[in-house]
């Protein structure tokens, strides 16, 4: 259960070797070292990396195996996790491909992997999350969308369309579920500094996993159904929404 | 049957969705109880619990407030039996007239008989008088498998019961031995403290001699005016020593709610200024000694009574009360919270500070001899968390507990310290209830 400060007992990552998961986990149970955690992941190093190092932050920490383009995969990963222990008080939905953007436009291959992975099992897995967290009673997701989904750009439109529906889906999940006392929370970062963007040319306002994560908690016990990060990033955000599309086009974004 | 809603305890922390079922007969609440799911079921009062007690999520809650008729009073005896639904405030009503008294009451009236047993509430008259459950004689509960027992104090499952939270079956039904009384008013004799040591003397040489003995510190002094206080104590005022226009109706008590606060408070609206300023004038307010003042019992014992939905000047964030007890010797540890309290700008309105008598048999029950300080906490402060985390390890090393009844954030860990008897109140419960249908959200945080 989560307590009245904000502190939880179980968290379930979907994408359990995502920096900014692991940051965020890290910064949810700082302080509390009780908590027990499940990464569920492609098997590997990573996960074995990520593991080991909550491990040594005296978590309790369970591997479990994941394969998003697999729909009986994320289904066992998410039913086992709620099957046995106790509640889980948030599930992280950190799974996302960036991949070749280029490509990602013109190889119908490398456009489908990229939808089915960030938009088809991201609504795939918030299915399920929500049935279970609905019976329980409470429960919190994280949704990692980002800003990308906000506003298509020439750069990265494929990626950006892929989290603009997974964007809404949980957008519109929170509403669906908080009847039920479930709570959804869409993060849409900016640029991060991470593996994942490595070789990219980071963009304004960059930063670091650390710093989304602290975002994410702050957002977390404050209640807030979204959040940007970092927070500035709402306000450029709306107002790039604004400029006419000649103008934003030649925006080096 | 029953509406699915988000409940709270009254710090508003916390909140989770169960099936709220308003209390019907036995045999209906029996069958719902045989029926439940997996989510389990469990009893709740009038929600003056501050965390997580009263709250099952995902589950039934059973609300018993329906329940709550007076069902017999022998006043020769001064015994009285109620549904556990029926609250203190309506006792009070009934039974004064009477020239009877409850012999417990918490700082509120709005408790229900059911909550004053599962949390073995205390009153002001702890250090002589012990807690609500020494003077329940007897508990119709209805248990896991359907069966209603009625239990007396020589069985194990009523001391698993008195202070277990709700998690042993449902209250249905309680006998209380009450308190005579000649009037529905007190004889206090107030005191102001200059520091904490002032005060703590006045209480180690003086609560003997009085029936109730309570405490208000000003969180908020610091340094040599560390826990300036005043102190309020006081008897039940025997009718000769009322002013005569009062004697008539000695024992009339129609209290009167005075406001609601509205229910839009902006979270913050309690900081460090206000409560400051608010602090300065109550002290000051407060005579430097006044003996034999006649006061009702009502504004004696509940003045918070008077604003209903107090809760909400807290904000949309809420508040948490963290109280515990520590032994006598430990004198370090009520300073210590109250130094860190006051350096980190945490705005406590006021502590309460009382001083605890013999314990009770309950497994759980909280009261142990020594001094129980109790505040009342804003959310929203960043560093609020790891503030209370440092405070519990002092409060545990120092062989302290915490009061289940109003905790919202202890880790499960903690339990067993300060609770010797958990194994056996666990096992009393195992057996009355195997499969454990009767659970909370306290009990998964705390994995009781
Ligand atoms: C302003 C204020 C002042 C207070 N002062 C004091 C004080 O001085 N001393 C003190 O000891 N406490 C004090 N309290 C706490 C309060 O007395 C307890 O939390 C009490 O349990 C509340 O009763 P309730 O009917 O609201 O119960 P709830 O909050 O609804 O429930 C509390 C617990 O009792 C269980 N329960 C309730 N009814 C039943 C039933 N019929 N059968 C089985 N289990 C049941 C619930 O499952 C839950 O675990 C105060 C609270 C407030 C808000």
């Amino acid at each position: 259960m989560k307590d009245a400060i904000g502190n939880v007992q179980r968290i379930l990552v979907l994408g359990g070797a995502s920096e900014i998961a692991l940051a965020t986990v890290r910064r949810l149970t700082e302080g509390r070292a009780d908590a027990e955690v499940t990464l569920a992941a492609r098997p590997g190093t990573r996960r074995a990396d990520a593991a080991s190092g909550l491990r040594g932050r005296g978590l309790t920490v369970t591997e479990i195996d994941l394969d998003v383009m697999d729909r009986t995969s994320y289904e066992r990963a998410i039913g086992a996790t709620f099957d046995v222990g106790r509640d889980v008080d948030v599930v992280l939905i950190a799974f996302g491909v960036l991949g070749d953007q280029e490509r990602a436009w013109q190889d119908l291959d490398a456009a489908l992997e990229m939808t089915q992975v960030n938009y088809t099992a991201a609504v795939g897995c918030g299915v399920l999350v929500a049935e279970r967290m609905r019976a329980q009673g409470h429960g919190t997701v994280v949704a990692f969308s980002s800003v990308a989904g906000e506003l298509p750009r020439r750069s990265n439109f494929v990626y950006g369309s892929t989290k603009a529906g997974m964007d809404a889906f949980f957008t519109g999940l929170g509403d669906a579920v908080a009847p039920d006392g479930v709570e959804v929370i869409v993060v849409r970062p900016g640029f991060v500094r991470t593996r994942m963007t490595a070789g990219l040319r980071p963009a304004p306002l960059s930063q670091t996993a650390d710093e989304v994560a602290a975002v994410v908690v702050e957002g977390l016990r404050a209640g807030r159904d979204r959040v940007w990060a970092p927070s500035a990033m709402r306000w450029v955000m709306s107002g790039l929404r604004h400029l006419p599309r000649v103008v934003l086009r030649r925006l080096p974004i | 049957m029953g509406s699915r809603r988000a409940l709270t305890g009254w710090g508003k922390t916390s909140p989770s969705v169960a099936t709220v079922v308003s209390a019907g007969e036995d045999e209906t609440m029996s069958q719902q109880v045989v029926g439940a799911t997996g989510r389990g079921v469990l009893a709740r009062g009038l929600g003056r619990s501050y965390g997580d007690a009263a709250q099952n999520a995902g589950g039934v809650v059973l609300d018993l407030t329906s329940r709550d008729r007076v069902l017999r009073i022998d006043v020769e005896d001064a015994v009285v039996e109620v549904e556990a639904g029926a609250s203190l405030d309506r006792l009070m009503r009934v039974l004064l007239p009477l020239g009877l008294f409850v012999p417990v009451t918490p700082g509120t009236r709005y408790v229900t008989v059911g909550g004053a047993i599962a949390a073995d509430i205390h009153g002001k008259n702890h250090h002589v008088d012990g807690s609500f459950g020494q003077h329940v004689t007897s508990i119709d509960l209805l248990l896991a498998d359907g069966s209603i027992r009625r239990l007396t104090p020589h069985e194990p499952l009523f001391w698993a019961t008195v202070g277990g939270m709700g998690l042993t079956g449902v209250i249905l039904r309680a006998t209380l031995r009450l308190t005579p009384v000649e009037s529905a008013y007190c004889v206090v004799d107030t005191e102001r403290c200059d520091d904490l040591d002032d005060l703590l003397a006045r209480m180690t040489e003086g609560d003997d001699g009085y029936t109730y003995s309570v405490a208000w510190i000003d969180c908020l002094a610091r340094g040599s005016s560390l826990g300036r206080s005043v102190l309020t104590r006081g008897w039940s005022a025997r009718r000769d020593q009322l002013p005569s226009r009062l004697q008539p109706r000695a024992t009339e008590f129609r209290p009167r709610q005075l406001a609601v606060a509205p229910p839009v408070f902006p979270s913050g609206l309690l900081n460090r200024s206000t409560v400051t300023a608010f602090n300065e004038v109550w002290f000051r307010k407060a005579p430097r000694v006044r003996r034999g003042e006649v006061q009702g019992i009502a504004s004696f014992f509940h003045p918070l009574d008077g604003v209903g939905e107090w809760n909400r000047v807290y904000g949309p964030r809420g508040f948490l009360q963290y109280q515990f007890v520590v032994p006598f010797g430990a004198e370090d540890t009520l300073r210590r919270t109250l130094e860190l309290l006051s350096a980190s700008g945490l705005a406590s309105f006021l502590a309460v500070l009382k001083r605890f008598g013999a314990a009770g048999d309950g497994h759980l029950s909280f009261p142990t001899p020594g001094w129980t300080l109790a505040l009342d906490l804003p959310l929203g402060a960043a560093d609020l968390g790891g503030l209370l985390d440092r405070l519990d390890a002092e409060v545990l090393a120092a062989g302290g507990r915490f009061y289940l009844a109003k905790d919202s954030r202890l880790p499960a860990s903690a339990v067993a310290q300060m609770y010797p008897r958990l194994d056996e109140w666990r096992a009393v419960r195992a057996e009355a209830d195997p499969r454990g249908v009767f659970t909370s959200d306290l009990a998964r945080r705390l994995d009781l």
